[in-house]
């Protein structure tokens, strides 16, 4: 089993992520944000967290549009793995992979501390180690994870199963409290939260690791 | 041929700094204030034969997020 985790200038959760992926039984390809293509047979491409491009003009607006994130989108198109989290969510919603925006948080401050989530589905490569209603403690580490998307785009996420994680207590002002949502075919999970900074005992907590011993476990070679 | 661009959050997205600067306003005592957008201002300058076209391109694909976003251009 392959992953790809992008490293653009500003990254800063990409190695934490490599090295989740690394536990679950993933070698690794770490992928710098000029490369225009992604290497051979990558079962998933991991989009980390951090300050992609120094946030400029939106979060992950440039990085939507470096030569990297061209070959994710064919990645996804074709039906390959992907998963966005922090900053990446915030690029997979600017290359409109995953629909909706992430705006500043409602209360305008940075939040950096471990919240409850709730799994609202498990009908997912990422989600299936969880029962849906399990509420896991994750951090969340981020100033813009305030999730808007308009009333036709909602109804359509619920009505399609594709809302992952949910807010136990809503901490930044998202809409229907999302925390995590899949794209159409599901095999795209964008999240605010950091399941890859609770994937180590010495994290303080584990309820990260599921997440990506699922994924392995879907991915395995036959 | 020089253009400004506005960027402007949609009406019905939440603006949580304009709701902030209103509340800092309205401590200073500025009671007049009843609400506060706030946005940017993108300038470009353009090469000669640029059209406002280019730049409603621009805007869409880079500018503004359409999804949560509004944009005028003003060619100056």
């Amino acid at each position: 089993m392959r992953a790809a985790v992008i490293v653009f200038p500003g990254s800063n959760c990409d190695r934490d992520l490599a090295v989740a992926f690394e536990q679950a039984g993933f070698s690794v390809d770490m992928v710098w944000h000029k490369d225009a293509a992604l290497p051979d047979r990558v079962d998933i491409v991991g989009v980390p967290g951090g300050f992609s491009y120094g946030d400029y003009l939106r979060c992950g607006a440039i990085a939507a549009q470096s030569p990297i994130c061209k070959a994710l989108a064919a990645h996804t198109e074709r039906g390959g793995y992907a998963v966005g989290i922090c900053n990446g969510f915030q690029v997979l919603t600017e290359t409109g992979i995953l629909p909706g925006a992430l705006l500043r948080n409602a209360g305008l401050k940075y939040i950096c501390r471990t919240v409850g989530l709730k799994v609202e589905t498990s009908d997912s490569a990422f989600t299936e180690g969880y029962n849906a209603g399990d509420v896991i403690d994750i951090p969340i580490a981020h100033h813009d994870g305030n999730y808007f998307a308009n009333d036709e785009t909602l109804a359509l996420l619920k009505d399609q199963d594709r809302i992952a994680f949910t807010y136990a207590e809503n901490p930044n002002g998202s809409r229907d409290d999302i925390a995590g949502i899949l794209s159409h075919n599901r095999r795209v999970l964008g999240m605010m939260p950091h399941p890859e900074r609770a994937a180590d005992s010495g994290h303080g907590g584990t309820d990260g690791t599921a997440l990506f011993r699922a994924l392995a476990g879907v991915l395995a070679p036959a | 041929m020089k253009a400004r661009v506005h960027v402007m959050l949609k009406n019905g997205v939440l603006d949580p700094q304009g709701e902030a600067v209103r509340h800092a306003l309205g401590a200073m005592g500025f009671d007049q204030v009843e609400g506060v957008r706030q946005g940017k201002v993108i300038d470009l300058e353009l090469a000669e034969g640029a059209t406002e076209a280019d730049v409603t391109e621009m805007c869409e694909k880079l500018l503004a997020n359409t999804v949560i976003e509004r944009f005028e251009i003003e060619l100056i």
